[in-house]
């Protein structure tokens, strides 16, 4: 191999504290080559490839090691420098695209920004090149845009629009820092193919930092993997997800989700609760004297969910797939149609019954728990509605089902001591407890790590399999959804679109938008060749 | 938990306070209300540590005597308007609606007032007394709680953690308690011991306008007021109660900053 690009030697980073976030790390990355660095959160992925840009976040240093980018000592040079490197060396694409653009800046003089710094240009030419690349990267009506604030796009759009603004800079290194973890599948697909299809162009070297396999199999030529701030493994991408060679490799290879035997329970006899032409609306904004029309987030549902049965609900962002979960708990005014549970009908007035026999599992266990409640307190509360139940039986109740989610002994615990992923055990411990017969289970496991992920979707199959209650599974990666459903419904824009049984779905789509969901689905599949190879 | 020196030392101010506060119920060096011709105006000397007022009175009991009334006035204001401003401010943010509307109209009017001018005007109305201090304090300073409490029961009733409790089956009352007025509190309590010293100010700038407790019991305030026709011959009169309402001041607003920081569940050690 020829001199690499980028070289990390045995870098070290540690926090103020002490800690070490990133140990004796080394990896290099050949120009216009696609490195994917994988690892969990707390793995110190980021931390490394911040270093590279000399911009490690206050509080962390790097306390040894070297950083040769082109053959340059990123180490030894001057903050002037490396002023100078970042942007036409290296550029960075960042993870949330709500907050990556300046609010108050419109568009085109964010792009031209970096033109003007580090080219000497003329107006007029900067903002011809701002164009071509909005074009370049599928922007429709470039001329708009790049008059246009940040607010008035999509994440998807304005993680192209700053994929553009970095690769107008012809970077020779592009660091991408979970650029698409916030998108949905399909946006995520089409930023990715973009930013591999920039790349080669421009023969731009780029570092996909991701937790997500699928997204290395499907891009990168090479991998590394991290964990606990040291390198695990390092190789060619195929050998790493087709042949892992260490444990933790294999562990995070196996925890992807797999499209698992499951008896089929069939929807017999009488649905256990059922809609019927449900529509739910967003009221418009009030004006001085009228209202804006309202807006059908779902529009005209007819859905069925057997005794313990797992009915999934796919779609992008938008797709109204979290409203309907809402609304089929009624914690949303319904605007249209019925609802009925156990027959009886619980559109207009909630039944107590209802109430009480139905739960959520929410995505972001970092908001749902209480904080100012023990861990205790939060699962013992739905048990208040129970009567009879003496305060031995109920923490007796509380102690089993915490022993169940596999954290007993944590009654005593607060809700900021634990990790994601025993919040969310907790939550759905909080879920469970009562035995209900209806869970509602919105993106339970898309803010969690991958190897908590398996974890905590294999809990929740075995608890539906003890406790038998009927869950409708929101989600929008279908890896999870291939896992547990029994069927699956896909809704684009309010309605449903298409709806079938796990395997006609995933095997024999029908409708196109199904079709294009699952083809931007990573999975581990291995094209003859990854995408991103030259 | 380590004790930091700021919160050491209100504290310290903080029960020294209390304690002369107490101690003054049953005992004080002279009768706080005695007057003695012969006595007037003495500058500090090993019978009167403090010296004597215009009447003869013994400034350092009626020191002692006035932080009584003052704290007594200023924990009961305090009190009185953190729980109707709870009350107030949690039904507004948590119904919203109309009900916000209404009650948000009322305290931005209170609000458009300055406090210390509502409460001459309450004072007014109701006559210069302990209670009508405690009254017209706690109205003008309700709705700043209210405001306060509104604005953070806005944010956590968005929360999840709120919507689990009504998918549990909570009503909404329970859930106010439980869930969100709890986890609105921190900011109320910060609020609180800095209104503490707020309401000790406005009794003590009221008494100056002679609209306070009325003489001849003492208060800081009344104290700072009469001493103002003296104060080039007789200063001790004046920097005895200055110096009391400054440093009980310094010491809430102390305690204070401790007492945010304590109340934030995260900044525990786990």
């Amino acid at each position: 191999m020829t001199r690499p690009l980028l070289k990390l030697d045995h870098l070290r980073i540690a926090a103020a504290s002490g800690a070490v976030v990133v140990d004796d790390v080394s990896y290099q990355i050949g120009r216009g080559e696609f490195l994917a660095v994988v690892g969990e959160s707390g793995s110190g992925k980021t931390a490394a490839a911040r270093a590279v840009l000399g911009l490690l976040p206050p509080g962390l240093v790097r306390t040894g090691g070297t950083l040769l980018f082109d053959g340059e000592d990123l180490a030894k040079a001057s903050p002037r420098q490396m002023r100078k490197l970042r942007g036409p060396g290296i550029g960075m694409v960042f993870q949330e695209p709500m907050v990556s653009l300046n609010p108050a800046i419109r568009i085109g003089a964010q792009m031209a920004e970096g033109l003007m710094l580090h080219a000497r240009l003329s107006r007029v030419e900067v903002r011809r090149r701002c164009l071509e690349m909005l074009a370049r990267v599928q922007i429709r009506d470039p001329e708009h845009t790049f008059d246009a604030y940040p607010h008035e796009f999509s994440g998807g759009m304005r993680q192209r629009i700053m994929l553009a603004s970095v690769m107008l800079l012809r970077p020779k290194l592009l660091i991408a820092d979970e650029p698409t973890t916030a998108l949905d599948t399909l946006t995520q697909r089409e930023v990715l193919d973009l930013m591999v299809e920039l790349a080669r162009d421009h023969d731009t070297a780029v570092m996909l930092i991701t937790h997500n396999l699928g997204l290395v199999a499907r891009y990168a030529q090479r991998a590394v993997v991290l964990r606990q701030g040291r390198v695990v493994e390092t190789g060619s991408a195929r050998q790493i997800l087709s042949a892992p060679r260490e444990a933790y490799t294999k562990q995070l290879v196996e925890a992807l989700p797999r499209r698992a035997e499951r008896a089929m329970s069939s929807l017999a006899g009488e649905p256990l609760i059922s809609a019927r032409g449900l529509r739910v609306e967003f009221q418009g904004r009030q004006g001085l004297l009228r209202r804006a029309p309202a807006t059908p987030a779902v529009n005209g549902v007819d859905l069925d969910i057997g005794a313990g049965e797992t009915v999934a609900v796919v779609g992008g962002s938008g797709s109204g797939k979290t409203t309907l979960g809402r609304a089929m708990l009624r914690l949303l005014p319904v605007a249209g149609g019925t609802i009925r549970f156990r027959g009886k009908d619980v559109t207009s007035t909630i039944d107590r019954d209802f109430r009480l026999a139905s739960q959520l599992v929410f995505q972001d266990p970092y908001s749902s728990l209480d904080p100012r409640m023990r861990v205790g307190e939060i699962v013992a509360e739905p048990l208040r509605h129970l009567p009879g139940l003496t305060i031995a039986e109920r923490t007796e109740r509380v102690e089993a089902m915490l022993g169940e989610v596999g954290l007993s002994g944590f009654a005593q615990r607060c809700p900021h001591e634990l990790s994601g992923g025993q919040r969310q055990r907790i939550a759905i411990a909080r879920a469970i407890v009562r035995h209900p017969a209806f869970v509602v289970a919105d993106e339970p496991v898309s803010a969690l790590d991958m190897t908590i992920q398996a974890q905590v979707l294999k809990l929740f199959e075995r608890l539906q399999a003890q406790y038998g209650f009927a869950c409708l599974f929101i989600s929008h990666d279908l890896a999870a959804v291939e896992q547990v459903a029994d069927r699956v419904i896909v809704m684009q824009g309010g309605r449903i679109v298409e709806q079938g049984s796990r395997d006609d779905i995933f095997d024999r789509p029908q409708h196109d938008y199904t079709k294009a969901l699952l083809a931007a689905a990573p999975v581990l599949h291995f094209a003859e060749e990854a995408v991103g190879a030259p | 938990m380590k004790l930091r020196a700021n919160t050491f030392v209100g504290g310290v101010l903080i029960a020294l306070l209390a304690g002369t506060a107490i101690t003054a119920t049953f005992w004080t060096p002279f009768d706080p209300l005695r007057t003695s011709l012969r006595e007037r105006l003495k500058p500090p000397s090993a019978l009167h540590w403090l010296g004597t007022d215009e009447f003869g009175r013994d400034v350092l009991s009626r020191i002692m005597a006035g932080a009584t009334t003052s704290v007594i006035v200023a924990l009961v204001t305090v009190v009185l308007a953190v729980s109707v401003g709870v009350l107030v401010g949690g039904v507004s943010g948590y119904r919203r609606g109309w009900t916000d509307r209404i009650i948000m109209a009322f305290t931005d009017a209170l609000l458009a007032f300055p406090g210390i001018l509502l409460a001459l005007g309450v004072m007014i109305v109701v006559g210069a007394s302990r209670f009508g201090i405690v009254l017209a304090l706690g109205l003008a300073y309700m709705p700043s709680v209210a405001r306060v409490v509104r604005g953070t029961v806005l944010s956590i009733r968005e929360k999840e953690y709120i919507e689990a409790s009504r998918v549990l089956g909570n009503s909404e009352l329970y859930t106010l308690a439980r869930h969100v007025l709890p986890n609105a509190i921190a900011p109320v309590a910060v609020l609180a011991t800095s209104m503490f010293g707020w309401v000790l100010l406005a009794e003590s700038a009221l008494s100056f306008l002679g609209l306070g407790v009325p003489p001849p019991a003492p208060t800081w305030g009344n104290m700072l007021a009469a001493s103002r026709s003296y104060m080039e011959n007789a200063s001790w009169l004046g920097i005895a109660p200055g110096l009391c309402i400054a440093l009980t001041l310094l010491g809430i607003n102390l305690l204070g900053d401790a007492l945010r920081d304590r109340l934030d569940p995260r900044m525990e050690q786990g």
